[in-house]
């Protein structure tokens, strides 16, 4: 199918399309990379009255080290991410799931901001943001807020953007040297939507007990899914391959992932569960080795 | 709702055309530009077939408005081959049996021009990946990955 008729407009800076959001508001839809968008548009689940292209606005692609922190544009393409040396140096975590988003040919046209604000709940990116505990800016003409990832993510598909918002940066904490960082996922076939995925951050003491962890899981939930009980009952303990194994369990046994096509709740949280602990022993192992300088 | 000229290169060719806003590239190209090499499969991203290059970079056809590609320079399968010479992939794809129907193959060809320009001495796994976002629905992809390792030492040493 095409897509229903829609006013096109593609304003070249940040306040012309703040301006037309003010404007529109929810007649309106941001097409920035349109690798999710345009599949809508073309199936008309989606008729928007306007359709605000920002693609022209250069100003809201770059890449840039602010400190202890990244501050990434909206509308940087993935595959600029994924061919950043800054990132690789500064983001190890990002580079690792990035290979998992769609195809080489999807990362070309999407962008981090686009998959962030569409939050489709099996999608990486909102998986390692959530993970690194970083914050996107929310911009609208009346000002902007900073919103931290957890925060940002409602339900499926839901966010905290207001019609008259767009984000315009994603602000992530750069990797400190004593961090390990794992992503893993599992999907039927290259490329695919994950069946679930697992995002991991692991500081540890170098007595190799566990300092920190944040998990994230996604596919299992409307969310990217974190259990903060779960992580706090880590501390302090070794991170054995027996610890990883009962902090999956312990995970697992909280999910309930929803059934489709694809896999039975079952099998999701099955995956989950192995992914947690293989992403978790990934990622401790990582650690550890910043401890003996083999990093 | 509203039309707009636009301006692109295709193929090493200025070309001026008015376009309706909500016409996808891939229409474009097929319909107004008379270039039914791009092949229209899914219209959401998913098979492949409308792969082009887009600035140089593979991208889908069907999920781009013709209007967001006013000024860039595109290539489409049609211009591959050097008049009545082929491109290297187009002949090892010949060589290697690499399609039956054929429906696939511009948008594979597409994909793996600039997969072999990126990543010039692949690995099987590597190639695999890389045409893992291309759906053939007749080879089985067995001389497709034979045709891209053909093409790429090709490339490397040329006869």
């Amino acid at each position: 199918m095409k897509p229903s008729s829609f006013e096109y407009l593609d304003p070249r800076t940040t306040e012309e399309a703040l301006a037309l959001l003010a404007e529109h508001g929810d007649a309106a839809k941001v097409l920035a990379g349109g690798q999710s968008l345009l599949p809508m548009l073309n199936l008309r689940l989606l008729r928007p009255s306007q359709l605000i292209d920002i693609n022209r606005v250069s100003e809201l692609s770059y890449i840039e080290s602010r400190g202890s922190e990244l501050a990434i544009g909206a509308a940087t393409r993935q595959r600029a991410l994924e061919r950043s040396a800054l990132i690789r140096e500064r983001c190890p975590l990002l580079l690792e799931a990035i290979p998992y988003i769609a195809h080489f040919q999807i990362r070309n046209r999407g962008t981090i901001g686009g998959s962030l604000s569409h939050a489709d709940p099996a999608a990486e990116l909102p998986a390692v943001v959530t993970a690194l505990g970083g914050k996107v800016v929310l911009k609208s003409r009346d000002g902007e807020r900073v919103v931290p990832a957890e925060e940002f993510y409602l339900g499926y598909l839901t966010t905290a953007l207001r019609p008259d918002e767009l984000m315009t940066e994603i602000r992530l904490p750069a990797q400190q040297t004593d961090v390990g960082v794992a992503f893993l996922e599992f999907s039927r076939r290259h490329g695919d939507f994950a069946l679930a995925a697992v995002a991991a951050c692991v500081t540890t003491e170098p007595n190799g007990a566990c300092r920190s962890a944040r998990i994230v899981v996604a596919g299992v939930d409307g969310v990217p899914y974190r259990n903060p009980t779960v992580e706090e009952s880590l501390v302090g303990q070794p991170l054995t391959s027996a610890t990883c194994e009962e902090v999956a369990q312990a995970i697992g046994r909280e999910l309930s992932p929803q059934e489709d096509l694809h896999a039975s709740s079952e099998y999701r949280r099955e995956l989950a569960t192995v992914l947690v602990a293989r992403a978790l022993g990934k990622a401790a192992a990582k650690a550890a080795q910043c401890h003996t300088g083999a990093r | 709702m509203g039309e707009r000229t636009i301006r692109l290169r295709i193929n090493g060719q200025t070309c001026e055309a008015r376009a309706g806003t909500r016409k996808l590239l891939a229409d474009f190209l097929r319909e107004d530009l008379h270039l039914t090499g791009t092949h229209v499969g899914c219209e959401h991203g998913v098979c492949g077939a409308c792969t082009i290059l887009l600035d140089g970079e593979a991208v889908r056809s069907c999920l781009l408005l013709a209007v967001q590609a006013d000024g860039a320079d595109i290539t489409t399968v049609e211009g591959l081959a050097d008049g009545e010479r082929l491109h290297v992939l187009q002949q090892t794809f010949h060589e290697h049996h690499a399609l039956q129907c054929g429906f696939c193959t511009s948008g594979i060809l597409m994909s793996m021009v600039a997969f072999l320009r990126d990543c010039p001495s692949p690995s099987e796994e590597q190639i695999r990946i890389a045409l893992s976002g291309n759906l053939c629905r007749c080879t089985g992809y067995q001389n497709i990955v034979r045709a891209v390792q053909a093409a790429a030492s090709r490339l490397a040493s040329p006869a």
